[in-house]
């Protein structure tokens, strides 16, 4: 018979961590009269965003059954409260995503997300800086934009694609399955690049904040005013690693519907699971979101950052392998 | 022969790689926070040793490759081929000079080895960890010196030459460690 492991993986001392970094995040955000709010993990909609994989479960209302989604991140519902007049608000919760496994990741894990009314992207990155700095006690901070970036560590133009260049570079960097794998899909080659050329770079104990991502990466972010190629987007890095990714916030519901009409399309030429748009949250932003930053922060990569931990086993309790 | 999804990808799985047999070493799932995820897998090329580094997309599928481990007993060379046979079934194979060409010079009859096949055709063999072999050639040692300090070199009865303590004489069983290829002791009769 084999041995039933009942321990948690990680050190107790992490624990401890990971409580006293969520008793400064409550006070950094208390000091600041933002509000502390829950949502629901259960869910009848869904994001739509089709590299993300969700996991669905059957509620029992006799006689009928419903399909609940266990969210991939609270954003839908707090841009409700947010369109209901909360004012700025956070949340820590669970989000759970399918699928997703490795060094860096658990298919369950903790997200600090909070909104801020009126505040425009620079003031939202100005703010994790702080929030950050605080918690990893590190206080040199960069900020570049991503094509900026990208130039810098690449030689490439990241918001034109050009298929001799993007492959030539490949060549030259010994990834030629770039080549093979990306076809002509510029965000593809995007991705590619950047995580395995770029993200690795961005150490030497800074707090990299990376602004203007390209406009077909915009996710849920606005466009920007003056430059139509770019979004208002940012992610930050710390040793290597993602930490978190902001956006000014789309308030358009006809721009977001039609988003999500993409994503729908995009995930049935694809044969992913197929969604629906959540009605509720459109609703919403038919209603009127007010101009908003938002952010969201992984805490467990955050915790392995502050406790220089090597695999997200190790400041986990119980990873789904043990859970 | 099975398709494995990339969230099968673990250290030891066997897959077919530009028409070669490879073994994942490590496998890496990375995922930009908006983006493609992939798996960044670091392999072995079961044919030719060599170590490559392979990015799939995550879900991307691949095929797996016929690889089994098998131990069998090493019989002869006749120059050409070298013999072996599992000594369960008495079942014999032949390796070409390819397959052996790392552990040739360990390989004593009698011993049993591990081979690697792919599709039930020799890839490679893996020596025992420790062998015993004779001394067929070596310096003759200062009389009375048995201190072991620097050493001297030695053939043995594979051909491979290793490096022996003054002491040892020509005709002697000597205790070798295949994987760094260094003396470990004397042997016992």
């Amino acid at each position: 018979m084999t041995e039933v492991v009942w321990q948690p993986s990680c050190e107790l001392e992490q624990l401890q961590q990971r409580a006293k970094m969520l008793t400064l995040i409550r006070r950094f955000f208390s000091e600041r009269d933002v509000l502390e709010v829950e949502t629901p993990l259960l869910s009848q909609a869904t994001g739509t965003e089709p590299q993300l994989d969700f996991f669905s479960s059957e509620y029992h209302r006799h006689p009928e059954s419903q399909t609940l989604f266990l969210q991939t991140s609270p954003e839908f519902a707090m841009k409700r409260l947010l369109a209901a007049g909360s004012g700025s608000i956070y949340q820590i919760c669970k989000a759970f995503r399918n699928g997703e496994s490795g060094r860096f990741h658990n298919p369950e894990f903790t997200i600090l997300e909070w909104y801020r009314v009126d505040f425009n992207l620079q003031k939202l990155m100005n703010e994790v800086a702080e929030l950050l700095s605080a918690v990893l006690s590190i206080s040199s901070v960069k900020k570049i934009s991503y094509s900026e970036l990208f130039f810098q560590k690449t030689g490439l133009n990241a918001l034109e694609y050009s298929p001799k260049t993007y492959q030539a570079y490949a060549l030259s960097q010994n990834i030629p399955d770039a080549v093979t794998l990306c076809e002509d899909n510029h965000d593809l080659w995007l991705d590619f690049i950047f995580s395995h050329k770029i993200q690795a770079t961005l150490s030497e104990n800074s707090i990299y904040l990376v602004y203007g991502y390209p406009a077909s990466q915009a996710s849920l972010a606005r466009i920007n005013i003056d430059n139509p190629a770019i979004a208002d987007r940012f992610e930050v890095f710390v040793n290597g690693i993602e930490l978190a990714n902001g956006f000014f916030e789309l308030a358009n519901a006809t721009e977001q519907a039609s988003r999500f009409e993409q994503e729908i399309n995009f995930r049935r030429e694809n044969k992913r699971p197929s969604v629906v748009k959540d009605s509720r949250f459109l609703a919403a932003l038919n209603a009127g979101l007010p101009d908003c930053s938002g952010v969201a922060i992984g805490l467990d990569s955050l915790l392995m950052l502050l406790t220089a931990s090597s695999t997200i086993d190790d400041v986990i309790a119980f990873p789904v392998n043990r859970a | 022969m099975a398709r494995y999804s990339t969230n099968e990808f673990k250290a030891g799985l066997k897959i077919m790689i530009d028409a070669d047999p490879c073994a994942i070493i490590e496998n890496e799932f990375i995922k930009p926070g908006k983006g493609q995820a992939f798996s960044r897998v670091k392999i072995r090329n079961l044919k030719t040793g060599r170590v490559i580094e392979r990015t799939f997309k995550s879900g991307e599928s691949v095929d797996g490759a016929d690889v089994v481990e098998l131990d069998m007993q090493y019989l002869y060379s006749d120059g050409q081929f070298w013999h072996f046979m599992v000594p369960d079934t008495f079942e014999q194979y032949q390796a070409d000079e390819n397959a052996v060409i790392d552990s040739m010079k360990w390989l004593k009859d009698q011993d049993i080895c591990t081979m690697t096949l792919w599709n039930d055709a020799p890839l490679s063999i893996t020596p025992p960890n420790f062998v015993e072999l004779t001394v067929t050639d070596t310096d003759p040692g200062l009389k009375g010196d048995t201190s072991g300090g620097g050493g001297k070199p030695a053939t043995l009865e594979t051909g491979a030459v290793v490096r022996v303590p003054l002491f040892v004489q020509i005709g002697e069983l000597l205790k070798i460690d295949t994987r760094s290829g260094e003396y470990v002791s004397r042997a016992k009769e």
